[in-house]
């Protein structure tokens, strides 16, 4: 439960005593005094992180197994470690996974050396490969029908921030999740409403795509 | 509050009871048919039977009540008919697989003419000493029946029935103690949520009434989406109100005034029977404002949803109600402090729901002498596959699966032998022999790798391939992931193609490690119990049928000679008769040719192995094969020149 702003605890991470604001989310708390957990789909003040892209794993003394850290919050004397077997076990899974379905293009992409994928990957000490699974690319390879931006499906993580932040903009979201299972994508809904804030001086959902997968057109 | 108004309830009750003998009197003198008529029973033919019975009796004159009912279980012996003729002497007999032609004789003979038609007897439904009763069949005499107790004994379209068989007199005993008496009442009872996990009722309802907050909700799970179970929905189509009931003691226990019932669309006739059960309830005050003249306010709507698998798990189907697309979301908080709406909520399964009456009714102590310790009451399970007395059976927790399978569903059929047991449907796990003396209980089938479910129970004899039916199970959830986490949406998947190619003989040795540590992964790693659970088939049978998994990759085999790719068909000349062309005609493609020995051989080529021709060839003979791996098929020269030659 989030407590007042200024309501600091001690807590260990990683075998370092630190000072930290209790309430808030383990994610932003690391990334914050500089421990970097890989994450793709959680975006800072979020109230309820979907905890969608199982790549921030830390495991806290008491728990088991590796719990996501952006949808575990700080309490007073927690011990939390950033980087044990089992959490990096489940990381490079996660990360292998996303590659799977990734269309591994770097050198044709416009987030090339800005990628999260690369940064992670590098993080984890993998290479861009996702064996020993398969790759499985999708078949539409571009879905253009928006006047003002593209969706390429074989980029996207299915993160969510796009349809997030196109909610939290615009009061409902005009991007949405589609699809089951593997055939999971966002779709984008047309014909776009009158009243919403023309997606032309919106573009919250292209600039947020850690990926490329939603672009300027 | 003083002694009259404490009262005020169970004298209501008794004005609807006197009402309820009154109707019900009416009939009392007529010979009696009752035929089942839920989906099982309509989808084996029972409403041809009902208008076959109708015509009959106008034809032949003859008086009689037709008494529709819910479904008893028996779904082998559908369309299942009761028929109480007392001036013939007989007690009431039992009769199955009754369609319109023996309707009609048993209108003719036995109710015409007194003579029940011995040859077509199942069983009487009550000791005596004319026809041996039903109850001395396993099937019936082991079954001990709390929720399904009225489910084919009573019309689920007449409140009245319900109540004449003591319904609501639970919610009554409930309405006349404190709400804090109530949850003491249900956590003394031990009962646990029957929807899965096990969860126990009494702690869930007492977090839901000391959740702060106003408007708290009852939501009723009936999504029943597993493939092969079907308990839920048969109690809501058999005897909705103890459903009801038991929904309004939960609002009386947590102080809710609403409650939802999310039903499936695909249930047409669960939807229509309860709705109307709802509004039966309403007319006679057991529903609405003011229940039985009392301060209880409960009202209850039929929620549709539209039949996702995932919609089941308690935080989707929440989103789904609020019109969103149907995800789970991350728990804590979980709903009992902020559910529907962001109120408290309790979401229970039908079965936890329905046996709360009877608790309430007959007290805890009873409840807990049915059963085991750790998971007193029942178990329902659908029990379906290579099993004789397929259907719903309802057993006290703690008996052994053995029992369950052999004594009581009367085994294997055609002197098979038994494989495997899937427990829990696609989140469940497949036990080998070995386990079949594990009781049936929560703990016990965890314990075992698999778990309690909401019920499915596939039964799998020698013939079955267990690497097959575990591909089947990660098909249906990799099909039915919502897709929002990585490992459940991408890594099933993974799973789904290595399975596919292992049933395709291209599997690899690296693959069963491959599966193990993916499955750990996705158990380990996802978001919700669909994800959490969905390598369960695949990690127990790699654990107990490993041999299975190896005769595919490294010899090319299948086992139970199921998977297409790795079998061939092939005609034993020794028995195959000269001159018979029996198989030739069936065979799609024409593979089937004449040897020059007037006998016949499959052109291997050709074949598609649909195995029509095993079919089609005489038993007398029973000259067509099936081997595994394929190259053993003996290979027969096809005569130049036959016909059919490419
Ligand atoms: C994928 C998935 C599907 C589920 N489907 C059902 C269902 O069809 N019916 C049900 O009662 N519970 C289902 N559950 C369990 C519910 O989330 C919840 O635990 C249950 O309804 C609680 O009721 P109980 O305490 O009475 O068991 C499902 C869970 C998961 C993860
Ligand atoms: S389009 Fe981009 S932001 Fe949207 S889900 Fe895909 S990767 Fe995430
Ligand atoms: S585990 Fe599967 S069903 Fe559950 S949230 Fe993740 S993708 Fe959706
Ligand atoms: S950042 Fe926590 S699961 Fe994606």
């Amino acid at each position: 439960m989030a407590g007042p702003d200024m309501d600091m605890v001690e807590i260990v991470i990683n075998g370092k005593n630190i000072s930290v604001k209790a309430g808030r989310p383990l994610l932003e708390t690391c990334l914050s005094n500089g421990i970097y957990i890989p994450n793709l789909c959680h975006v800072e003040g979020m109230t309820s992180p979907p905890a969608s892209c199982r790549l921030c794993f830390i495991e806290v003394e008491g728990i088991p197994a590796p719990v996501p850290s952006c949808v575990t919050t700080v309490e007073p004397g927690m011990v939390v470690s950033t980087d044990t077997a089992a959490v990096r076990k489940l990381q490079r899974t996660a990360l292998k996974l996303l590659l799977s379905v990734h269309d591994i293009d770097c050198r044709n992409c416009p987030v090339n050396r800005k990628c999260p994928l690369q940064q992670i990957a590098r993080f984890l000490k993998i290479g861009l490969k996702s064996a020993p699974f398969e790759t499985r690319l999708k078949k539409d390879l571009l879905d253009d029908r928006h006047p003002f931006f593209n969706y390429y499906p074989n980029r996207c993580v299915l993160c969510g921030r796009c349809v997030y932040l196109c909610h939290r903009k615009n009061g409902y979201p005009k991007i949405s999740f589609a699809g089951r299972g593997f055939g999971a994508f966002i779709r984008i809904d047309l014909p776009l409403p009158d009243d919403a804030v023309s997606c032309h001086e919106c573009r919250e959902c292209a600039t947020s795509c850690p990926v490329a997968a939603l672009r300027l057109k | 509050m003083n002694r009259i108004s404490e009262a005020a309830p169970a004298v209501r009750l008794a004005a609807v009871q006197e009402k309820a003998r009154e109707a019900i009197s009416q009939h009392a003198t007529l010979p009696k048919i009752e035929i089942g008529i839920a989906t099982c029973g309509i989808a084996a033919g029972a409403l041809e039977t009902r208008s076959a019975f109708e015509q009959a009796l106008s034809e032949f004159n003859i008086k009689a009540y037709i008494h529709p009912v819910g479904c008893i279980g028996h779904c082998y012996a559908e369309p299942l008919v009761k028929i109480h003729h007392p001036d013939s002497g007989f007690p009431p007999i039992f009769y199955h697989e009754v369609h319109p032609g023996k309707a009609r004789m048993l209108v003719k003979q036995f109710l015409g003419g007194g003579d029940p038609c011995f040859e077509h007897i199942y069983g009487a439904a009550q000791t005596n000493d004319l026809i041996p009763s039903v109850s001395e069949f396993a099937r019936f005499n082991r079954e001990v029946r709390v929720v399904m107790e009225n489910c084919g004994r009573i019309n689920p379209e007449d409140l009245f029935e319900y109540i004449a068989a003591g319904g609501y007199k639970g919610l009554v005993s409930a309405m006349e103690m404190p709400p804090e008496e109530v949850i003491r009442k249900i956590n003394e009872s031990g009962l646990r949520g029957r929807g899965g996990a096990g969860f126990p009722a009494g702690i869930k309802w007492r977090m839901a009434r000391d959740a702060p907050g106003t408007g708290k909700i009852v939501i009723c799970n009936a999504d029943e989406g597993d493939p092969g179970a079907y308990m839920d929905r048969t109690i809501l189509e058999s005897n909705p109100h103890q459903v009801l009931e038991g929904m309004a003691i939960c609002a009386h226990a947590i102080g809710a005034q609403k409650g939802y019932i999310y039903v499936r669309a695909e249930y047409p006739l669960a939807v229509r029977i309860i709705t109307r059960a709802i509004s039966q309830a309403k007319e006679s005050g057991l529903l609405g404002n003011t229940i039985l003249g009392s301060a209880l306010t409960f009202d209850i709507e039929v929620f549709q949803g539209s039949g996702a698998f995932v919609c089941g798990e308690e935080t989707a189907l929440i989103q789904s109600m609020e019109g969103y697309r149907g995800m789970p979301r991350c728990r804590p908080p979980y709903p009992v402090e902020k559910g529907f709406d962001d109120r408290p909520t309790v979401i229970n399964n039908v079965k936890t729901l329905a046996s709360a009456p009877a608790i309430l009714m007959k007290g805890p102590e009873w409840y807990r002498s049915v059963g085991t310790e750790g998971s007193p009451g029942t178990a329902i399970f659908s029990v379906v596959g290579d099993v004789v007395h397929s259907g719903l059976v309802e057993i006290p927790m703690g008996i052994t699966l053995r029992e369950l399978i052999f004594d009581i569903c009367g085994g294997i059929p055609k002197k098979k032998k038994f494989k495997a047991v899937q427990i829990g449907g696609p989140s469940g796990g497949c036990l080998p022999e070995r386990f079949l003396d594990t009781p049936i209980d929560f703990d016990s089938l965890k314990q075992a790798g698999a778990m309690m479910g909401s019920g499915g129970m596939v039964v799998m004899d020698e013939d079955a391939c267990i690497v097959d039916v575990a591909r089947f199970f990660i098909d249906f959830t990799q099909n039915e992931s919502c897709g929002k986490c990585t490992f459940c949406r991408i890594g099933t998947r993974h799973m789904l193609d290595i399975l596919k190619r292992i049933t395709e003989g291209k599997g690899k040795e690296e693959d069963l490690m491959l599966l193990q540590r993916l499955g750990e992964d996705i158990r380990d790693g996802s978001l919700c119990g669909l994800g959490k659970t969905a390598p369960n088939p695949v990690l127990t049978s790699l654990r107990y049928f490993k041999e299975e998994y190896d005769a595919h990759i490294l010899e090319g085999r299948c086992p139970g000679l199921w998977c297409r790719h790795l079998i061939a068909y092939y005609i034993d000349l020794d028995k195959c008769a000269r001159g018979c062309d029996v198989c030739v005609g069936c065979c799609p493609t024409d593979a089937v040719f004449t040897t020059s020995t007037r006998k016949k051989g499959i052109d291997q080529e050709r074949c598609v192995k649909c195995g029509e021709c095993m079919t089609a060839c005489p038993p007398d003979y029973n000259a067509v094969k099936k081997v595994s791996p394929a190259h053993l098929a003996p290979v027969i020269p096809r005569p130049a020149g036959s016909p059919g030659e490419h």
